[in-house]
C-alpha cells in the first residue's frame, strides 16, 4: 500500500494521545480533538483546493517525516548554533529548536517593561486565564487541514503578553532553527497578545543549520488590542530542502497599527499565510512581502485581509525577484463586508523574472460589498524596463550592474519601509549578497557561515549614501 | 571623430533613416534641424547602440574603430554621451548611486582607482552648481517626479560629469524657461575643445545664439538634404522645411 503521511499523522495522534495532552487544561484538549477531526476530514491541501493550485506539496508529503512528541532532553546551547546574523541589533532572542522552546524549564520571563515571554507549553501551566481568552480563537482549522493539524499537534512555541499601555523594549525575536531534519514534521504554536495603547516589534526568523529536508508548519496568532502597535517580521532563510508552512492570524481592533513583512530569502517551499481581521474602526494593517528566488525555490504568499469595520485601511505590497527555475505565487483576497464603510485597500504584487523558466503567478481578489470604498489592486509579471537599461547603460555602467541596480531598486521599495534601522540595514546587504548570487555560494551553512563578513568589492555601495 | 555613411536604418521593416551621411570632426559643433518623425532621435539612438534597430546598410566609424560592434557601454566609456529627448524616470535609484556607479566604471576603464564617497560628493556638487541644479535632486530617484526643465538640466548634469568626447543632445532645449537655456548652451560650451565635438538637435534657432555650431544640417525623411553654417538655421525658423522637399 501506498505511504500516507495523513493516515501516519493520524495514527501516531492516537498512540500519543498522552504524550500531547500532558499538562493541558480541558479548553486546549477538547480544541485538539476538534481540530483532530478536521484533520481527518480535510487532510493535507491538494493543488486541487483553489488557494494551493500553484503550490505542489504532494511530492514532499509522500515522504516519510517522522514526529516527535517529547522535547529533546538535552540541553541546547543556543549561542553555539545560532547567532544573529544582524549587526549592532540588541533584541531579546528566545528560540524554538525543532519546535522546542529552547530552556523549557525556566519559568516565563517578565521583560523591564511588563512584557512575558516563553515557552507557550510553559505558559498554559502558569497563565492558563490569559492564554485561553485568545488560545485558537483566531487560526481558522476549518479552512485548511495544515492549520487543524498544528492545533492538534503543536506542543510548544512562544509566548508573548505585552501588558495595556507600555512602550516599545527591544524588539522580540524568535529563532526557529531546524536542525538534524531528516524529513523532521515540526510543528509549534505561537500566541502573542499586545495590550491596548502598546508598542511590541517582533521578528520570527526560520533558519536551517544543516542541508537536511524538514517540513515546519507554523501558526502565530496574534491579538492586537485597541490603539496597539505591531511590527512584525518574518525572516526566512532555510536551506533548499525545507517545506515552511507559517500561518500568521492576526485580530486588530480600534485604532490599531500593524505592519507585517514576509521576506523570504531562501527556502525549498515556502508558503506565508496572513489572515488579518479588521475587527473594528480606524485600523491601519500594512502586510508586506520580498521574495528572491532561484534554483527550483517556490515563494507562495496568501493573504486575506477582512475589512469587518468601517473607517479602516490595508495596503498590500508584495514584490519578488525569480531566477533560474524558481516560481512564485502571489494570492491576495481583500474582503471588504456591507458594514465596512469608507474602506480604503491596496493590493499591489509585483514580480520580475530574469529567465524564461522562471514563472509568477499573481491572483489579487478583492471582494466588495460596501458601496463607499476605496479598493485598487494591481499585479504585474516582467522582465526589467529595457528603457531604464538601456539609459542606465548609456552612462557607461554595465549590463550586470545595470541589473544589479535596478533590481535592488525594485526590491529597496520593501526594504524601506523597515522601521527598525539595524535590521534595515541589514536586510538590505542580504539583498544585495543575494542580487549578486553569493548567498548560494556560501553552501555549507545556507546563512550564518561562522566565518568573517567577506570583503566584498561592490562598486554601489548603497549604504555610505 | 565620427564618420557616418550611407547609413540606412529600419524599425520592424520600416525603413526610417535612408542613406545619411555625416561627418564630425573634433572640434566641431554640428547641429541637426528637421521636421518631427524624420528620424533625428533615431540617429542618436543608433549611435548611442540602442536595440531593436536594424541597421540594413552603410557603416560608423568613431575614432577610426567600427562602431558597430561596441555595446551600449563600451560606446559611453568611449566618450559617447546621449542626452535623451525624453529622460527615462528610474525610481528606486538615486542620482547620486547612479553617478557615482557610472563614474566608477568610467574611472575603471581608465585603469583608475575609485574615487572615494569624499571625492566623489565634491564632484558631484562642483558639477550641481555649474548646471545650477538644485541640491534636492541630486538626493532624489534619477528623474523621478522631476519637472520637464529639471531632466533636461539633469542630463546636462550627468554629461558634465561624464566629459564625453562626443555628446549628442537631443532637443535638449526643449521645454526650458530662457535661464535654463543658458544653462543647457553654457554645459556644452564648457565641453568645447579642440578635441571633442557636440551634435546638438533641436528645433529651435534660438539655442544656436548660445551653441554656435560650425554645421548645421536639415534632417528631412530620412537623409540629409541641406546642411550650411548657422544662417540656415536662421531661413528655416522663417521658411519652414517645405521649400527643402
Ligand atoms: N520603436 C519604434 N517603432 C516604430 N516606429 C518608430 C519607433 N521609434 C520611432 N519610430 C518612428 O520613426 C520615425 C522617426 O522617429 P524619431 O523619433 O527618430 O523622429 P524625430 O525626428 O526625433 O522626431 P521629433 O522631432 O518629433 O523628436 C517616426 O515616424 C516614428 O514614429
Ligand atoms: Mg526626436
Amino acid at each position: 500500500m501506498e505511504f500516507s503521511l495523513k493516515d501516519k499523522a493520524i495514527t501516531l495522534f492516537c498512540e500519543n494521545k498522552e504524550v500531547i495532552f500532558q499538562d493541558n487544561p480541558a479548553e486546549v484538549i477538547r480544541a485538539r480533538e476538534s481540530a483532530f477531526r478536521k484533520f481527518k476530514q480535510l487532510g493535507f491541501p491538494t493543488k486541487k483546493m483553489e488557494e494551493w493550485r500553484n503550490t505542489n506539496l504532494s511530492d514532499i508529503l509522500s515522504r516519510n517525516h517522522h514526529f516527535n512528541f517529547e522535547a529533546p532532553k538535552e540541553d541546547i546551547d543556543i549561542e553555539k548554533i545560532f547567532q544573529c546574523e544582524v549587526p549592532n541589533f540588541d533584541t531579546h532572542i528566545v528560540s524554538l529548536y525543532n519546535g522546542w522552546y529552547v530552556s523549557r524549564d525556566k519559568p516565563l520571563e517578565t521583560l523591564p517593561n511588563g512584557t512575558i515571554v516563553g515557552s507557550f507549553a510553559r505558559a498554559l501551566k502558569e497563565y492558563p486565564e490569559l492564554v485561553l481568552k485568545h488560545y485558537n480563537k483566531y487560526c481558522k482549522n476549518e479552512l485548511n487541514g495544515l492549520n487543524a493539524l498544528n492545533t492538534a499537534f503543536a506542543q510548544d512555541g512562544v509566548f508573548i503578553y505585552v501588558p495595556d499601555n507600555v512602550g516599545a523594549y527591544k524588539p522580540i525575536q524568535i529563532v526557529n532553527i531546524l536542525d538534524k531534519g531528516n524529513n523532521l514534521f515540526v510543528q509549534n504554536r505561537n500566541l502573542i497578545i499586545v495590550g491596548k495603547n502598546s508598542k511590541l516589534s517582533f521578528l520570527h526568523c526560520d533558519d536551517s543549520r544543516n542541508h537536511e529536508a524538514s517540513f515546519s508548519n507554523t501558526v502565530t496568532e496574534v491579538f492586537i488590542d485597541e490603539g496597539a502597535s505591531v511590527d512584525h517580521y518574518k525572516l526566512q532563510n532555510l536551506n533548499d530542502k525545507t517545506t515552511l508552512i507559517n500561518s500568521t492570524f492576526f485580530q486588530q481592533e480600534k485604532d490599531s497599527q500593524l505592519s507585517s513583512f514576509a521576506i523570504t530569502l531562501n527556502g525549498g517551499i515556502v508558503r506565508n499565510d496572513s489572515h488579518v481581521l479588521l475587527n473594528n474602526k480606524g485600523i491601519d494593517s500594512n502586510i508586506y512581502g520580498l521574495y528572491l528566488v532561484d534554483k527550483e525555490q517556490h515563494v507562495d504568499n496568501r493573504v486575506f485581509v477582512d475589512h469587518a469595520s468601517p473607517n479602516c485601511t490595508s495596503n498590500e505590497l508584495f514584490k519578488g525577484i525569480l531566477d533560474d527555475q524558481g516560481s512564485a505565487a502571489f494570492n491576495g483576497h481583500v474582503l471588504v463586508r456591507r458594514d465596512a464603510q469608507q474602506t480604503n485597500a491596496c493590493q499591489t504584487n509585483r514580480n520580475i523574472l530574469l529567465t524564461d523558466k522562471a514563472k509568477a503567478h499573481a491572483k489579487p481578489f478583492l471582494e466588495i460589498y460596501a458601496d463607499d470604498v476605496k479598493c485598487s489592486h494591481g499585479a504585474t509579471v516582467g522582465q526589467l524596463d529595457d528603457e531604464a537599461l538601456f539609459y542606465i547603460k548609456s552612462r557607461g555602467i554595465s549590463e550586470y550592474n545595470a541589473k544589479l541596480l535596478l533590481m535592488y531598486a525594485f526590491a529597496a521599495e520593501v526594504v524601506n519601509k523597515i522601521s527598525l534601522p539595524a535590521l534595515k540595514s541589514r536586510i538590505d546587504d542580504l539583498v544585495k549578497k543575494r542580487l549578486r548570487g553569493e548567498l548560494a555560494v556560501c553552501s555549507q551553512c545556507v546563512l550564518h557561515c561562522q566565518s568573517q563578513e567577506q570583503v566584498y568589492d561592490f562598486k554601489i555601495d548603497m549604504s555610505k549614501l | 571623430m565620427l564618420k557616418i555613411e550611407n547609413l540606412h536604418v529600419s524599425i520592424n521593416g520600416k525603413e526610417i533613416i535612408k542613406g545619411l551621411n555625416l561627418q564630425v570632426n573634433a572640434g566641431e559643433v554640428h547641429a541637426i534641424m528637421g521636421p518631427n518623425g524624420t528620424g533625428k532621435s533615431t540617429l542618436a539612438s543608433v549611435i548611442a547602440g540602442k536595440e531593436g534597430y536594424d541597421i540594413t546598410d552603410g557603416h560608423i566609424t568613431y575614432l577610426d574603430k567600427d562602431l558597430f560592434q561596441f555595446s551600449t557601454e563600451e560606446r559611453a566609456l568611449e566618450g559617447i554621451f546621449l542626452g535623451f529627448q525624453y529622460p527615462v524616470e528610474i525610481p528606486g535609484v538615486s542620482m547620486t548611486n547612479f553617478m557615482r556607479t557610472a563614474i566608477n566604471e568610467h574611472r575603471k576603464h581608465k585603469g583608475l582607482d575609485p574615487l572615494s564617497a569624499g571625492d566623489f560628493l565634491a564632484l558631484m556638487e562642483e558639477k550641481r552648481k555649474l548646471v545650477e541644479i538644485k541640491d534636492k535632486l541630486k538626493n532624489r530617484a534619477v528623474n523621478e517626479g522631476f519637472s520637464g526643465g529639471e531632466k533636461k538640466k539633469n542630463e546636462i548634469f550627468q554629461m558634465a560629469m561624464l566629459e564625453p568626447k562626443l555628446a549628442i543632445l537631443d532637443e535638449t532645449d526643449s521645454g526650458l524657461d530662457i535661464d535654463a537655456l543658458r544653462v543647457v548652451a553654457n554645459g556644452v560650451n564648457k565641453l568645447r575643445s579642440k578635441d571633442n565635438a557636440s551634435i546638438v538637435i533641436t528645433h529651435y534657432q534660438r539655442l544656436l545664439d548660445y551653441i554656435v555650431p560650425d554645421f548645421v544640417h536639415v534632417l528631412y525623411e530620412g537623409k540629409i538634404v541641406k546642411t550650411g553654417g548657422k544662417e540656415l538655421a536662421l531661413q528655416l525658423e522663417e521658411k519652414g522645411y517645405e521649400w527643402l522637399g
